[in-house]
């Protein structure tokens, strides 16, 4: 089959790879209809995690139909199932997963040992996203072997196109978690740092669950004209103080919650010196994450606010003022998005017409076209926003 | 040796693996500026380990610290040429060029008895410093943002009621899961500040 396969820092190929197949009676073959890039590809396609293999797999934003089924999977999947898998394997039975913390599934990382080294506790396995979460093979390929099948679906009704339904696996409620989190009440002034695919969709949710106001803070014109387009107001931070404005916007208060969907690769520009110390600091291997956005939520934050945290980050990172952040009382919500947690819910908003996930895509090409397509989303070229693909 | 290796990380036996490589997403700038990278350390451990050497097949004898600290500076200039910041750290290895043509200019004397191997050494500077330019032109422009990617995406609200009737629809039928709530309401805390 072909897949878009890793070779090193910046080198995504498109190769011709052997066929997945049934290894465990838990697993199913889908044949990929389509699949996306996502921002965190971008980290490994910068190799900012030592974790990755040349001849990796890419992707984990996947959606197809089911080919061959485990003998397991039988009761909860059969061929022709037309589905779409969440970026986190789940096994549905520990206690993590019995909780709703899919993302942290105790089961699904078959790498434990490494997980536990590099995070304390392994999280669950996730596909096309290193070794430290498994080293599954991921779904920007023709065909993707599911383990854990028969919890690792979303089975989605036929009549809706893929571009309305593949984001299920990951930026919608990747998005919505990021919103819930920061527990969004009515009157809130709610701040989305980054206007990427994450940012988007979080924006669309704290303005369904009912956020007065949405501030949303980037530097591209294309994605804050995207953001406007949802009604949120915007901040470009390359023109204006991101402080001062949010402060103007909140009668000095400050927002009553800031999420950040940048995560580890924060914009590096003069204006703000602490991000060429960072960039200077990640190239030198001192620091794994340039975490400007969290120390700017911290200190523009309502004391006594929320701080959500949804855009990935690595490793280590430097000078967060956590004086500020305790003494101003804030809470602190993270995490992977636990995608099946959400999707019900989502699936039925899509149904019904409150939201359009299709909105966020700007080039749909062929999967032959990823490895470019790879350079033009990293280079934010001609547009780019999200990329579908389609084998 | 990659941290792969170091760790012992290994693909599972039954992941698909390579049978034909296929285009890669690398440009031809993009390798070039590597190999560049890759040149500026092995250029740079010598200077650092062997400017005696270096000075007197130059006849820079005298010159060898300078030498060391043209190798370390060689080797500040890879740290960015090697990474995804290409541009600054080839923009620092052109300037590190002309410091080292002006230095070997001071070798090409005629009372130089080594002024062959510092001519041979100059030319061979000068095809780097235009393999430099090539390639700092090369990723630049394989990578910049044209006036023209400034689309306008106000079209895309992604709310197909409209973006004022979609405000707040979800509280309808929407509860903050009890996991997942920061702060309690000032209605929540009056019984308890009426204590």
């Amino acid at each position: 089959m072909k897949a878009l396969v890793w070779h090193g820092k910046e080198d995504i190929r498109y190769d011709t790879v052997s066929d997945p197949a049934i290894e465990h009676p838990r697993d199913a073959i889908i044949k990929v209809t389509s699949c996306a890039i996502c921002g965190s590809d971008l980290h490994l396609f910068h190799n900012l995690v030592p974790a990755m293999l040349p001849g990796d797999i890419m992707g984990h934003e996947t959606m197809g139909e089911v080919v061959e089924v485990g003998s397991d999977a039988k009761g909860s999947l059969k061929k022709g199932d037309r589905v779409v898998i969440p970026f986190t394997i789940q096994c549905g039975e520990c206690d993590q997963c019995r909780r709703g913390n899919f993302s942290v599934c105790e089961r699904t990382n078959r790498k434990k040992e490494l997980g536990d080294k590099a995070f304390g506790h392994a999280t669950a396995g996730l596909f096309g996203y290193t070794h430290l979460t498994g080293g599954y093979p991921g779904g920007q390929a023709e065909y993707l072997r599911v383990p854990f099948a028969d919890t690792t679906h979303i089975k989605v009704p036929g009549g809706i196109d893929d571009e309305k339904l593949l984001f299920l696996s990951d930026i919608l409620p990747t998005g919505w978690q990021a919103a819930v989190q920061a527990d969004i009440q009515p009157g809130d002034t709610v701040a989305v740092w980054g206007c990427g695919p994450v940012g988007q969709m979080t924006i669309r949710s704290a303005i369904l669950l009912g956020a007065e106001q949405v501030v949303a803070i980037d530097h591209l014109p294309e994605r804050l004209s995207m953001a406007a387009a949802a009604g949120a107001i915007t901040i470009n931070f390359a023109e204006e103080s991101v402080v001062d404005r949010l402060n103007e916007l909140t009668g000095g208060k400050g927002p009553h919650k800031c999420i950040d969907a940048v995560g580890t690769e924060s914009h590096v520009n003069f204006g703000q010196p602490d991000t060429v110390l960072d960039r200077a600091k990640q190239m030198l291997m001192m620091e794994n994450d340039r975490p400007h956005v969290l120390r700017e939520m911290i200190f523009v934050c309502r004391p006594g606010g929320v701080i959500s945290i949804i855009g990935v980050y690595l490793g280590l990172v430097d000078k967060i003022p956590m004086g500020q952040a305790m003494n101003k009382g804030l809470t602190f919500r993270m995490a992977q998005a636990h995608v099946p947690r959400w999707t019900g819910d989502l699936l039925r908003r899509i149904e019904e017409g409150q939201i359009d996930p299709s909105f966020v895509i700007t080039h749909k090409v062929d999967l032959s076209q990823g490895p470019e397509m790879y350079a033009t989303f990293r280079d934010k070229a001609d547009g780019c926003i999200k990329v579908m693909l389609q084998p | 040796m990659t941290l792969t290796n170091i760790t012992g990380i290994a693909r599972s036996e039954g992941d698909p693996r390579i049978e034909r490589k296929g285009p890669s997403s690398m440009r031809g700038a993009d390798r070039l500026a590597r190999a560049l990278g890759w040149f500026s350390i092995g250029l740079g451990l010598t200077e650092l380990v062997a400017p005696g050497r270096l000075a007197r097949a130059l006849g820079l004898e005298g010159k060898e610290g300078l030498i060391r600290a043209y190798g370390a500076r060689e080797l500040a200039s890879a740290m960015p040429t090697l990474s995804i910041d290409k541009p600054i750290g080839l923009a620092a290895r052109i300037g590190g060029d002309a410091l080292d043509l002006a230095t070997l200019a001071t070798a090409l004397g005629r009372d130089n008895p080594k002024r062959r191997n510092a001519a041979i050494a100059t030319a061979l500077v000068v095809g780097i410093t235009l393999l430099d330019v090539a390639a700092y032109t090369g990723v630049k422009a394989a990578h910049r943002r044209s006036p023209g990617d400034d689309r306008d995406y106000s079209d895309r609200s992604g709310f197909p009621r409209g973006a004022q009737a979609s405000r707040g629809l979800a509280r309808e039928d929407f509860n903050i899961p009890p996991d997942y709530r920061a702060e309690g309401t000032v209605a929540d805390a009056l019984p308890v500040l009426a204590l």
